[in-house]
This record gives structure tokens, C-alpha cells and sequence, in this order.
């Protein structure tokens, strides 16, 4: 067996696929140092300017000027945090939900998810009344996995194919979408405001003990997926083949909604709308690494982290001290860059 | 050797599709499981590994009842490649390791890449390793499917009319192959196809359904005229060419 693989990389038979798995992991690395600089640049902007050495040791409390380690570890740091969490969910949410629905399309704003939020948010804000925190925050929450508890029943009980649970999804979010607008029109001047405000988007009104859950979550899905990253492969090659390679599909697409939709709720509840991450993340990645999710995977939660930060990035600087809506942003530049994106592959096909 | 006995399904809410199908096959043989459509000749396929859950009956494998295994102890025993073959953006090397899936744990091992390496060098595609699924033909594609069933090493390999989109010279090279692993590999083969002439070319064993039931089970010989009418209701006649069988239909 060995001499098999000896003479073939004798006879130079390995190249293009060693220069396929170099593109892929170079790749990978140059989103690493992308999301590290990303990270630095993010840490030195704001109205406090400070060398960027200080601001690395105030990360960790050293610097010589308390109100620098103040800033630090209760405002940027968070907010980098924040960011780099829960565009890492997004991205990789989107990328399993690519894969396990069969289309390219799907991703917690695709499915709903999203909305299932914004209608709990405006049922807290304008129909109960709630000023602003925890309150917002869980029936959010509970719209978004009300959502992720009907895709389910629709995928498990109805056995609605793949392609449906996605056209599911968009009449979902058109229903929530219409009942979130006619909420709105009882609404006063105040309780309009303050849902607008919500659905913007926000990164800097996380503590460190609000993100603790989406860590977690995070974590969590990160740890399950990579662990996965094979079934993905199989998923690829059709619903009978993953079968028969060992794989439950049912069980799989279920656990794996289940899971991506807890994730995108609860960074949805955490920090308001946010759509295109989960969406555009997967495949930018995807056109340079293939559909192999051993590349995909860490690609996806890297360019998410990356692009969510980036745009936070130019959220706070384009007209400081102005922070403009990050889910705006977003939309604003991801749409664009996934049209330019896509009708480059069709030139070159 | 392989034996299904007695082995029914229905899907929800139809009549029954398989009615106590049996049937027995050694090692090294290659089966065709022939009928019209909708006789049960996929779903029989689909019920031996597990895709389809049959209502009662047992697949036997070396004496083990593959129907009481879960489907990663399945995998190790038994391969299907299917008639949609994947298109994606993934290199052969990498499609061809999904067949090592059953086996791994945490990751890939040196043994999965060597075994990866040899099913390759067995299909005679170890030049395509570096290249995506979706740059290559529909026969390359069919046989990194094949390559990629060797890969898990499997007593039996089942194919679901795995020659259904080639051309007739893809579909020659395709089959070959598959005999030539049968009959030197000692592995079994179980194939449904709908071309009677390529069946009689490549295949030792011929199952022939109709309405669900085993219609006549043997060698080439089960496949006459009567056959013919009685499984396809057309009049064909069998005849031979430079010593191999051929199937003229007449009208």
C-alpha cells in the first residue's frame, strides 16, 4: 500500500491536487491574518486615540493608563468580540444550512429565522410594552426558534423536500415581514423608534456576560461541525449515497437546523438584525476553496468573523463620531459584492 | 454469498411493491436485477443497504442479516453507486475518500489514504486526483463513484443503473470494470439495469422481476423469448453473436 502512494507522488501524478490543497489552506491563512488585522484596526478606532501598543497591553490590563485599559476591556474588546462571534455563527450557519437543504440559497435570513426575530422584538417593544433589555431580547428569541420549530416540523412531519423548506422560508418571512408592518402602524413615535433602532443592528450593547450564551452556542457548533465535516462531504453526493456511507440524513438535517437556528436566534437576539453574513460568507469562501467542508468550514466562520468586523469597522469610522446601523452595512456592501460574485462565475463558465 | 429471503415492501399509503422476493449469490458473481418499471428492481437495491427500510425478509451477507446492523456497520459491508452522479465542485482525491467515511473516527489516517490511492490506481484515475467532479465527463465522473464504492472496501457493491447516462462506449469501460472486480476481486455485484444485451455481456446471474415477484432467478438462460413477453410484453427473440447473446426485439 505504501509504494502505491510512493510511486504516485514519484511520478508527479499529486501536483494538481497538492496545488489545490495549498490554494486552500494559503487561503485560509490569509483570512486568519485578515481577521487578526481586522481585530487590530478595529481596536484603534475610536474617539480615544492611542498607540497601538498600548492599546495591546490595556487588552490585557497592563497599560499604564487606567482609562486606557478601561476603554479596552470594557468597550472595544467586547465589541470585537461580539463581532468576530457572531459573524463566525452566522457564516458557519449559513454554510451547514447550504449543505444540508441541498441549496445555496439558504441561511437563517433566508429561512426566516431572522424575521421570526424582528416580529418578537416589535411584540415586546410595541404590544407589551417593554422599554428595552432582557425582555426584547427573549422574544426575539422565541420568534426566531418559533420559526425554527415550524421549518422543522415541516421538514420531519411533512417531509417537505429541501428546495421547499427554503420556498417555506421566504413565505414565512413574508408572512412575519407583513404582521411586523401592521404592528408597527399602532405603534407611537417612541415605540417605532426604539424597533427601528433594534433592527439596525447593534455590536456595541453586548457585555461580557450577554455574550457568554452566543459563545457557547458558537462553540458548541463549531466543535459539532468540523467534527461532521465529512458527513457535509457525503450530503454533496446526493440524500441515497450519504445513506449509504453510513450517515441518518433525517436525524443529521434535523440536529443540524436545530442547531443553526438556536445559533442565529440567539446572535439575533443579541444583536439585532444582521442578514447577508451567513449568506455571502459561505460562498466567497466557496469559490476559491470548492465545496470540501473540511476547507469550507473554518473558511466560512473566518470570512464571517472577518466581514462582520470589517463592516462594523467602517460602521463606526465612515462619518465618526456617527456609528452608522451595521446590519445596513451589511446589506449595503455585501449585495453587491455576492452580485459581482456570482456573475463573475457566469462570465466564466 | 448473499442471500435475500423472503423480503416485502410497500411505501406508505401504496400496495405492495416487493411480495417475498428471495434470492442467492456467491462471491465473485455479478447479479442483474431486470423487469419492467415499477417492478421493485430499485427498491429491492435500496432495501439491501438500508436507503429503504423493508417491511419484513432478511439480507444475509456471510450469514450476518444486514437488517440488524446500523447503517455505519452496512457501509463497511456493502457500496451502492447510484445513477445521479455527484457534480460538485470537489476533487476526485477528496470524493474518492468519502468511501473511507464508514471507517473514520476523528480524522483522516495514513491507511484511508492508501486505500484511497489504490482504488484510484484500480479505476486508472489516479491522473484526475487534483481535478473538480464538475471538470470532468460523465464516465470519468462514474467511475470515481466506483473507485470511491472500492474505497470502503465492500463484500458487495450495489449499483442502481449506473450506466444510464453514458455513452455506449463509457457504458462498456464502466461495466468491464465492474466485472473485472467481481471476478479477480472475489467481490459480489448487484446491478440494476434496463439495457438486456449489456446485462447479457457483463452479468452472471440474472433476476428477473414482475409485479414485485421473482419472475425466474438464474444464468442467461432464464432470459427467452417467453421471458420476454411475460416481464416486458414485447416479442423479442435472443440471438447469438460471436458466441454472445444479444436481444432483438420484434415488436
Amino acid at each position: 500500500m505504501r509504494s502505491v502512494r510512493s510511486q504516485l507522488e514519484n511520478k508527479g501524478q499529486n501536483s494538481a491536487y497538492r496545488k489545490n490543497q495549498t490554494r486552500s489552506i494559503g487561503f485560509l491563512m490569509l483570512l486568519a491574518v485578515l481577521l487578526f488585522a481586522s481585530a487590530l484596526l478595529s481596536l484603534r478606532a475610536g474617539s480615544y486615540n492611542t498607540p497601538v501598543g498600548e492599546l495591546i497591553k490595556g487588552v490585557f490590563g497592563l497599560s499604564a493608563d487606567g482609562k486606557i485599559n478601561l476603554v479596552v476591556q470594557n468597550n472595544r474588546l467586547p465589541r470585537i468580540c461580539t463581532a468576530i462571534l457572531a459573524g463566525a455563527g452566522l457564516g458557519l450557519s449559513g454554510c451547514i444550512l447550504q449543505a444540508i437543504l441541498h441549496n445555496p440559497l439558504a441561511s437563517a435570513s433566508t429561512l426566516g429565522v431572522s424575521q421570526g426575530a424582528t416580529f418578537g422584538a416589535a411584540m415586546a417593544i410595541i404590544v407589551l410594552h417593554m422599554g428595552g433589555g432582557l425582555g426584547i431580547s427573549l422574544l426575539s428569541f422565541a420568534g426566531s426558534v418559533a420559526v425554527a420549530l415550524i421549518i422543522l416540523a415541516l421538514s420531519r412531519f411533512k417531509q417537505v423536500s429541501p428546495e421547499g423548506i427554503v420556498l417555506a422560508g421566504v413565505a414565512i418571512s413574508a408572512m412575519l415581514s407583513g404582521a411586523t408592518t401592521l404592528i408597527q402602524y399602532f405603534a407611537n413615535e417612541v415605540e417605532l423608534a426604539s424597533l427601528v433602532f433594534w433592527t439596525f443592528g447593534d455590536l456595541g450593547s453586548t457585555g461580557w456576560d450577554d455574550m457568554k450564551p452566543m459563545a457557547l452556542v458558537v462553540a458548541v457548533l463549531i466543535v459539532y461541525c468540523v467534527l461532521h465535516r465529512w458527513d457535509y462531504n457525503a450530503l454533496l453526493s446526493g440524500e441515497e449515497t450519504a445513506v449509504s456511507l453510513g450517515i441518518n440524513v433525517k436525524k443529521m438535517t434535523v440536529f443540524n437546523m436545530l442547531l443553526c437556528c438556536l445559533t442565529s436566534s440567539i446572535i439575533v437576539a443579541n444583536v439585532g438584525l444582521i442578514n447577508f453574513i451567513g449568506l455571502a460568507a459561505p460562498h466567497i469562501v466557496r469559490r476559491v476553496v470548492g465545496n470540501n467542508h473540511v476547507y469550507l468550514i473554518p473558511g466560512s466562520i473566518l470570512a464571517g468573523a472577518s466581514l462582520l468586523l470589517l463592516s462594523d469597522l467602517l460602521a463606526r469610522t465612515a462619518i465618526a463620531p456617527v456609528i452608522l446601523p451595521i446590519g445596513a452595512i451589511t446589506a449595503f456592501l455585501g449585495g453587491p459584492l455576492f452580485l459581482y460574485l456570482l456573475f463573475r462565475g457566469g462570465r466564466s463558465k | 454469498m448473499i442471500q435475500a429471503r423472503n423480503i416485502c415492501y410497500h411505501y406508505k399509503g401504496c400496495p405492495e411493491v416487493l411480495k417475498s422476493v428471495g434470492f442467492e449469490l456467491e462471491a465473485g458473481q455479478f447479479l442483474a436485477i431486470l423487469g419492467n418499471n415499477g417492478a421493485g428492481k430499485s427498491t429491492l437495491l435500496k432495501c439491501f443497504n438500508g436507503i429503504l427500510k423493508a417491511d419484513s425478509g432478511e439480507f444475509l451477507l456471510d450469514g450476518e442479516n444486514l437488517m440488524g446492523m446500523t447503517s455505519r456497520e452496512i457501509a463497511r459491508r456493502a457500496a451502492f453507486v447510484s445513477q445521479t452522479v455527484a457534480n460538485t465542485q470537489m476533487t476526485v482525491h477528496d470524493m474518492v475518500m468519502l468511501g473511507r467515511r464508514p471507517y473514520m473516527k476523528w480524522g483522516v489516517s495514513e491507511e484511508d489514504h492508501n486505500i484511497v490511492h489504490s482504488a484510484m490506481e484500480r479505476l486508472n484515475i489516479s491522473d484526475l486526483r487534483g481535478r473538480f467532479l464538475n471538470q470532468l465527463s460523465g464516465g470519468e465522473r462514474q467511475k470515481v463513484m466506483i473507485a470511491r464504492a472500492l474505497a470502503q472496501q465492500p463484500k458487495l457493491m450495489l449499483l442502481d443503473e449506473p450506466t444510464s447516462s453514458l455513452d455506449i462506449s463509457n457504458q462498456y469501460q464502466v461495466l468491464r470494470i465492474v466485472q473485472d472486480i467481481c471476478h479477480n476481486d472475489g467481490l459480489a455485484a448487484i446491478m440494476v439495469i434496463h439495457d438486456l444485451s449489456l446485462a447479457l455481456r457483463f452479468c452472471d446471474r440474472f433476476l428477473l422481476l414482475r409485479r414485485g415477484e421473482v419472475y425466474r432467478y438464474g444464468d442467461c438462460s432464464v432470459l427467452d423469448a417467453r421471458a420476454m413477453r411475460d416481464v416486458y410484453g414485447v416479442e423479442a427473440k435472443i440471438a447469438e453473436l460471436e458466441g454472445r447473446r444479444i436481444v432483438l426485439v420484434v415488436q
